[in-house]
């Protein structure tokens, strides 16, 4: 598969921008700047990229707790991103959700989710909503290797599966379900294997290969598209961080982060930009730095904005019901 | 005495019956090595082995069923589910399977399981790892439920729930795992259905439990200033519940005010109320008032947070009210 110059490049720059909003998140939080559970994608962000380059604007995805990646990929921006970390008011969610639940309807970022294994049938729900529409979009639903053991996983890939849904599933396997490894959660290393069960594809892919990861989804789309039904792809990848910012990681082999960390997966088309000159360094210099700047100012932008009013927590529960406040 | 947090309270109680019966046994995801997410069963996988204290999968479903099956064989499983929240992913296994088996069956069947479920808000966790659910478990016949709010308490019901030939389930308040408090050098079990008259008056009777008994007294501090004379009851336990300890309260204060962190709207809180009008309304010289958090999910934001959460003054206001 040839992939375009334009192509690499965003792909390179979605990467970086995914690497330096959660380095600057991890120094952020580690100053107490603010507080919850926040779950890094750092070592991760070849996968998002891959998966959201395949994609259209008005696809969608589902994401999950680790969802800052996939939001940056879909083309989420850094600023309401970074404020909804801080529980402020301008938040993609106005300061009700926090990292854990970021969503974009107007990217098709239908949320970050809290439960693992909730995606896997919201997607199809997705799913399902593009076929009766009778429109071409797609919906990639994110979700982890130890998120395959809920109950969830098989139920939704068993009814896209049936009814041919335009869903691909998309498997972060990190190796890790928090401490547990997947050799202690699941009798098999490879989950594509599962796709069998359904009679759709299942592949594997180097999921800190860029170009790998976007050159299957790209051939998953195009069948999603077609009514050809799903596919389960598998991108073995490695969390660097602890599982949230806190977590000792006292169940990591010795020298397994290291292994890992010589796959990093941004030197990787970094190398390979130069050497097939699509950027000079220069060029790749002045892109990093536009990025910096544009992180720097998602946090300016935070940190400058307010926290919500009060009065808002008991809006959006419904769509016309304000709840009672208090009288405080 | 000694000092004990909450948390080394829960694991405490495990551990003595862990010792005295071979099938005491626990399991739950990243309970083992990694000490389970709050910490409270660290050590005891070091102590007893895979065995005995064993990491799940990430399956709700499994973890509560697996429990429901090991108990019909007679052992004594300690199933925990992470966050409270997640029991919605293994609610069939609880609420249709260990609830109603022994009652389908005819009685032929013993369920003795203590599921483990930590609850409620405050660590800006957000909206699906912060609710308060005691009201679901409370509403299904078949279960026990019992919500320590200390480490003396902590232990003694665990004692309590893991002999009990039924399921429990046991409420842990995630804001109080690292609060220490004195307690026994050995702490007998405590029977489930016995409340605890935390600190006694005569002008109203503040029903509650978990993390809303301090909460609670705190308020009552303030309002002895306004020489209000509060009687403060933790209940410990949700059900069996101690009737008679509420019942004699409020015939001699002839007020109530009842404190959970529950949504208000269908909360067990909402159920102590009814249980009061019916057996007590002629006791009562004012309305039965109930503290909880507003009826909205748990907001992410600190200050939206703090504002759902209901807390000591909102207590000291409820009280005022009915003076
Ligand atoms: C239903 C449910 N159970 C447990 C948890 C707690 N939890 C959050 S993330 C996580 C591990 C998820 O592992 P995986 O799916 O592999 O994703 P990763 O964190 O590795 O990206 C667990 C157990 C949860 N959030 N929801
Ligand atoms: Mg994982």
């Amino acid at each position: 598969m040839k992939i375009s110059n334009d192509t690499i490049i965003e792909m390179y720059e979605k990467m970086v921008k995914i690497r330096k909003f959660e380095n600057r998140a991890m120094n952020l939080f580690a100053e107490g700047q603010f507080g919850g559970f926040v779950h890094l994608y750092i070592g991760e962000e070849a996968v998002a990229t891959g998966v959201c380059e395949s994609l259209r604007d008005d696809d969608y995805i589902t994401s999950t707790h680790r969802g800052h990646g996939h939001i940056i990929a879909k083309g989420g921006d850094l600023k309401y991103m970074m404020a909804e970390l801080y529980g402020k008011e301008t938040g993609y969610c106005k300061g009700k959700g926090g990292s854990m639940h970021i969503a974009d309807a107007t990217k098709g970022i239908l949320g970050a989710n809290g439960i693992v294994g909730a995606g896997h049938n919201i997607a199809t729900g997705a799913g399902l909503g593009i076929q009766y529409k009778g429109t071409d979009q797609v919906c990639a639903c994110f979700f982890g290797d130890a998120s395959t053991n809920q109950s969830t996983f098989h139920e939704g890939l068993n009814l896209a599966s049936t009814w041919k849904l335009p869903v691909i599933f998309i498997c972060e396997n990190n190796g890790y379900g928090i401490s547990v490894s997947q050799a202690r959660h699941q009798n098999i290393t490879d989950i594509s294997q599962r796709a069998v069960s359904y009679n759709i594809p299942g592949i594997t892919v180097d999921g800190n290969d860029v170009f790998a990861v976007f050159e299957a989804v790209s051939e998953a789309v195009a069948r999603a598209r077609k009514g050809q039904g799903p596919t389960l792809i598998e991108c073995k990848t490695y969390r660097w961080r602890g599982h949230f910012e806190g977590d000792p990681t006292v169940y990591r082999p010795e020298g397994e982060l290291e292994q890992w960390k010589k796959k990093d997966p941004i030197p990787r088309v970094e190398k390979y930009i130069l050497e097939n000159k699509v950027m000079t360094q220069a060029e790749m210099d002045k892109l990093n730095e536009k990025i910096d700047a544009l992180v720097e100012e998602a946090v300016d932008f935070a940190q400058a904005s307010k926290f919500p009013d009060v009065s808002s927590a008991v809006e959006d529960v419904y769509t016309d019901i304000v709840e009672e406040g208090r009288s405080r | 005495m000694r000092e004990l947090t909450y948390g080394q309270g829960i694991k405490e109680g495990m551990r003595i019956k862990m010792l005295e019966n071979p099938d005491v046994f626990i399991f739950g995801e990243d309970v083992g090595l990694f000490g389970g997410c709050f910490g409270v069963t660290a050590g005891l996988f070091e102590e007893f082995g895979e065995k005995r204290v064993r990491d799940t999968p990430i399956s709700e479903g499994a973890i509560i069923g697996a429990a429901v099956g090991a108990a019909a064989l007679g052992l004594r499983p300690i199933p925990e589910l992470m966050f409270v929240d997640f029991a919605t992913v293994g609610m069939d296994q609880l609420v249709n399977q260990a609830a109603k088996m022994r009652y389908m069956f005819g009685g032929k069947l013993k369920l003795p399981m203590v599921v483990r479920l930590p609850s409620g808000g405050g660590v800006a966790a957000a909206a699906q790892h912060s609710q308060s659910l005691e009201a679901w478990f409370t509403h299904v016949p078949g279960l026990k439920v019992v919500y320590p709010s200390n480490a003396q308490d902590a232990i003694g019901l665990m004692l309590t729930a893991i002999d009990d030939d039924n399921p429990v389930i046991y409420l842990e308040n995630k804001t109080l795992y690292a609060v220490a408090s004195q307690v026994e050098d050995e702490v007998k079990p405590i029977p489930l259905g016995k409340a605890n008259i935390k600190r006694e008056g005569n002008d109203v009777t503040i029903i509650t439990y978990g993390k809303q008994v301090y909460d609670s007294l705190k308020a009552a501090e303030m309002l002895e200033k306004d020489g209000i004379d509060v009687e403060v009851i933790d209940l410990r336990s949700l059900y069996p519940l101690d009737t008679e300890a509420i019942f004699e309260s409020v015939k001699k204060t002839h007020k109530v005010v009842i404190v959970s962190e529950e949504a208000k709207r269908g909360s067990y809180a909402g159920e102590l109320a009814a249980i009061i009008a019916d057996e007590c309304f002629y006791e009562c010289d004012a309305p039965i008032k109930r503290v909880c958090a507003l009826n909205t999910p748990i907001p992410f934001s600190g200050v939206l947070e703090s504002y759902v959460l209901p807390n000591a003054d909102d207590v000291v206001q409820a009280v005022k009210s009915l003076f």
